[in-house]
């Protein structure tokens, strides 16, 4: 991964890493409708990042890419998703204090076959977003830390 | 009896992880025989919740009046396979780090080395 | 020696778990399944979401999530703790 490939692929690149990172964050707010959630979506975003990193090298992302921010977004998303827990610690820990209330995403549900409402779902939309940024975020960390350690030992047992 | 087969698939993929883990020598094929056994367990926990001639359990424009497949071990593979992407991560930085210190990656010369 | 007395062990086990797969329940038919009902009947109703599998994830077991999300932050910090050496 030290130095970036042809042309045909940096075109390409440019291309579509906005389209799949895009994809990825839909799937994660859509987590309460269709298939997926926090977890699937987080994992399509980190594999925008590795597309990335195999295209342009490591030297060209890692002014794209910070390591302290992302970082930074991980343990956010960690603290966001175990204080949405202790909001309804009224009743119990994780109780969904928003769900069919009127509130923030607290529109009734609908029993039965339905297309989907973007407003219900209550914590379990927010606790969504907070996974996926967490998992995002772990995954390209992991993805950077072993690329930039691969091309030191490289360069260090070649002479 | 050949409707057992999902079962037979899952005994094959963790008998070759297995197969990998005892015969083989190098630190990456360690590796990918450990992955193995994690995702022969993985298809081993979806298919023990199948119902005959069900659907996935999303209410979103399902068809009317069909039976739905149960969602608890769906749920518990989820967590499952987040669990493997942190081990299979985490041993291979630990097989660069033994690149890099011994210079080679077989298990027996390694064993004998002892810095 | 040793690679031979490995080999017919390892041949004895498939053997034994190659028959318990054919002696199953058949495929299609599980065990128990009031619980799981259970969800699919009211999951709609107190949470308010269509994806079932979502809620059982999040609200009816998400201590376990926590469990989850927990051990992949310690694997991230495990794995930065190990390069920190090697990127000087």
């Amino acid at each position: 991964m030290i130095e970036e490939m042809s042309r045909i692929v940096r075109t390409i690149t440019t291309l579509i890493y906005g389209f799949i990172a895009v994809y990825g964050f839909y799937v994660i707010i859509h987590g309460h409708l269709t298939p997926g959630g926090g977890f699937q979506g987080g994992a399509i975003v980190a594999s925008a990042f590795a597309l990335l990193l195999v295209t342009y090298g490591n030297k060209n992302t890692q002014s794209f890419l910070a390591k302290d921010i992302l970082s930074l977004l991980e343990s956010t998303g960690l603290v966001l998703f175990i204080t949405f827990a202790f909001f309804g610690l009224g009743a119990t820990f994780f109780y969904n204090f928003l769900s069919n209330s009127g509130g923030l995403f607290g529109s009734p549900a609908t029993i039965g076959v339905n297309p989907g409402d973007l407003n219900t779902g209550g914590t379990i939309t927010l606790m969504n977003m907070a996974v996926g940024l967490e998992v995002l975020a772990a995954l390209g960390v992991i993805v950077l830390t072993m690329s930039v350690a691969a091309e030191t030992i490289q360069k260090k047992e070649k002479p | 009896m050949i409707g057992n087969f999902p079962f037979v698939a899952v005994v094959i993929l963790i008998g070759l992880g297995i197969y990998t883990l005892i015969f083989k020598k190098n630190l990456i094929k360690i590796a990918i025989g450990i992955t193995l056994i994690e995702n022969g367990t993985n298809l081993f926990l979806i298919t023990l919740g199948y119902r005959k001639g069900a659907i996935a359990p999303i209410y979103t424009q399902a068809p009317e009046g069909v039976k739905m497949v149960l969602p608890t071990p769906q749920a518990l593979t989820l967590t499952s396979i987040v669990i493997g992407v942190a081990t299979t991560a985490l041993i291979l930085s630990i097989a660069m780090i033994l690149y890099q210190k011994y210079g080679t990656l077989n298990t027996d010369e390694i064993r004998r080395l002892r810095g | 020696m040793k690679k031979s007395i490995f080999g017919i062990a390892f041949i004895l086990f498939v053997a034994f778990m190659i028959l318990a797969a054919f002696g199953m329940r058949p495929f299609g038919e599980p065990a128990f399944s009031e619980m799981d009902d259970y969800y699919i009947e009211n999951a709609q109703a107190e949470t308010g979401a269509n994806n079932v599998v979502t809620t059982i994830v999040f609200d009816y077991r998400g201590f376990d999530t926590l469990g989850e999300a927990t051990v992949l932050f310690t694997a991230v910090v495990g794995i930065v703790a190990l390069f920190r050496e090697v990127a000087k």
